[in-house]
């Protein structure tokens, strides 16, 4: 491999990973609260509620990412009314934050039915318990049922944080300048298509491999198994 | 308003632009579907036997491409592999039919790619959920090793990898998308051309997304069917 190669790609790359880093932060911290939600509402006793979390999250995993950043990107743009109000249009007008909303929406629906099966399968005898001492439904919700879930549901949820870094390149597709579109410019630019291949992938793999093992403290953290060691 | 939707999807034809365009897509899906478990099996065979040095091979194989994003691996093989393709193809003196073709199989090869590397994973993981014992049988029953594995191992391991083999698919039909980029004329491209044509993205791209929901939605229905299909005589978990 030719070093000059990667002394001229590394510094545009690396601008390239914080625009990534951006817009996974943003995935992973308004999409994690959103995916929450939902994934409460899919749970929810009205049917109304249900019916309509269930359907938003079956097209949102039903469809394409590329697809869904289109229509948010350049579909919603047609319409007037989005264009001519103020906070739409700083939502949708700006390619960078129409990448983040595509991908916050996204991971939401992911997440969602992570944490819609963590939650369907905690013991209903806690739940059981937890009412008959007289919680309500909210406190039940953040002191019991919340921090169970999480615990269940935080190896899936990790696998959907390597996937939210790996999704974020689709915003390269309009015009966001992070990793994957750097090395796209690169391999047009130099010829050497596999250096870049290969420095980009090292990218990657190095914040997947940070995100995996921070998410896997925290896992441990969580277990119980810590406190049972001898 | 109607009209005009009728005028821009069947009189202009725009309609079954799309179509064709979704067809592609399911040829390229299936295509690379196949292709990538048809090399997986061996490859994962490689992997649960723990063959030195290839076994490690394959791992990284399948570490940097489920690793990285897709859009990259189908850079590096459309941008990696144009030049000695037309170098060959002039050679040949095909060069006109290698422009037309060439996307199309750098498209497969790429999803082929992708979708061997999470295909690998879920085949090893079913090998290895092979309960021993009934290996352990077949020895005593003095079977050959081949006999045991195509009569015993793969017909069980199989059975297991169904769920992981319908979630590859359903990945692989969304993944197709990305080979619009390098110029592919599947759903995702045939919707581009329309939007950027007919000025009216929102219109196209919502179609492309129903388009695609439906492929997603019917062969999930169909997986179940088959599930249930494979899973009788079984008790339910």
């Amino acid at each position: 491999m030719d070093f000059s190669i990667v002394t001229y790609a590394v510094p545009f790359l690396l601008v390239g990973v914080k625009t990534t880093l951006l817009i996974a932060a943003f995935g992973v911290g308004l999409g994690l609260p959103f995916g929450i939600l939902l994934a409460k509402a899919r749970i929810s006793q009205t049917g109304t509620v249900r019916k309509c979390a269930d359907f938003y999250c079956a097209v949102f995993r039903g469809t394409p990412m590329l697809v869904q950043i289109f229509v948010i990107y350049c579909g919603l743009a047609q319409i007037g009314f989005i264009r001519h109000n103020t906070v739409l249009w700083w939502l949708i007008g700006d390619s960078l934050h129409a990448a983040i909303l595509a991908v916050i929406l996204n991971t939401g629906a992911y997440t969602a039915e992570i944490f819609r099966t963590a939650l369907l399968s905690l013991p209903r005898g806690l739940i059981e318990a937890a009412e008959a001492c007289g919680m309500s439904p909210w406190v039940v919700f953040h002191r019991i049922k919340f921090p169970l879930a999480l615990r269940q549901a935080l190896p899936s949820y990790s696998t959907e944080v390597a996937v939210i870094v790996k999704e974020s390149s689709l915003a390269s597709t309009i015009t966001v300048l992070e990793i994957t579109g750097y090395a796209k410019r690169l391999m047009s630019e130099t010829f050497a298509i596999m250096d870049i291949f290969i420095i980009t992938a090292v990218f990657y793999l190095a914040i997947n491999v940070v995100c995996l093992t921070a998410l896997h403290a925290i896992e441990r953290h969580l277990s119980f198994e810590r406190h049972s060691t001898r | 308003m109607l009209h005009d939707i009728w005028v821009l999807m069947v009189e202009k034809g725009w309609l079954l632009a799309l179509l064709r365009g979704a067809g592609i897509t399911l040829l390229i899906g299936f295509v690379g579907v196949v292709v990538g478990l048809a090399a997986a099996i061996p490859l994962a065979i490689l992997r649960w036997r723990q063959v030195p040095v290839l076994s490690q091979l394959v791992d990284a194989y399948s570490i940097i491409i489920r690793g990285v994003p897709g859009l990259l691996v189908i850079y590096l093989l459309f941008f990696g592999s144009v030049d000695w393709v037309q170098r060959i193809a002039s050679a040949f003196g095909y060069a006109d039919s290698a422009e037309n073709a060439y996307p199309f199989l750098i498209g497969i090869i790429a999803i082929a790619a992708i979708s061997c590397a999470y295909s690998i994973e879920v085949i090893r993981g079913a090998l290895q959920a092979v309960p021993i014992g009934l290996l352990e049988a077949a020895r005593s029953l003095s079977l050959s090793p081949r006999v045991t594995f195509f009569r015993v191992t793969l017909p069980l391991a199989l059975r297991l990898a169904l769920g992981g083999i319908n979630n590859v698919w359903q990945m692989t039909i969304k993944d197709t998308s990305l080979v619009s980029v390098v110029g592919m004329q599947e759903l995702m491209r045939a919707a581009a051309v329309a939007a950027g044509i007919t000025r009216s993205p929102l219109l196209f791209y919502c179609l492309a997304a129903a388009m695609f929901f439906a492929m997603t939605a019917v062969s999930q229905v169909l997986f179940n069917r088959a599930e249930n299909h494979f899973n009788r005589g079984f008790s339910r978990g």
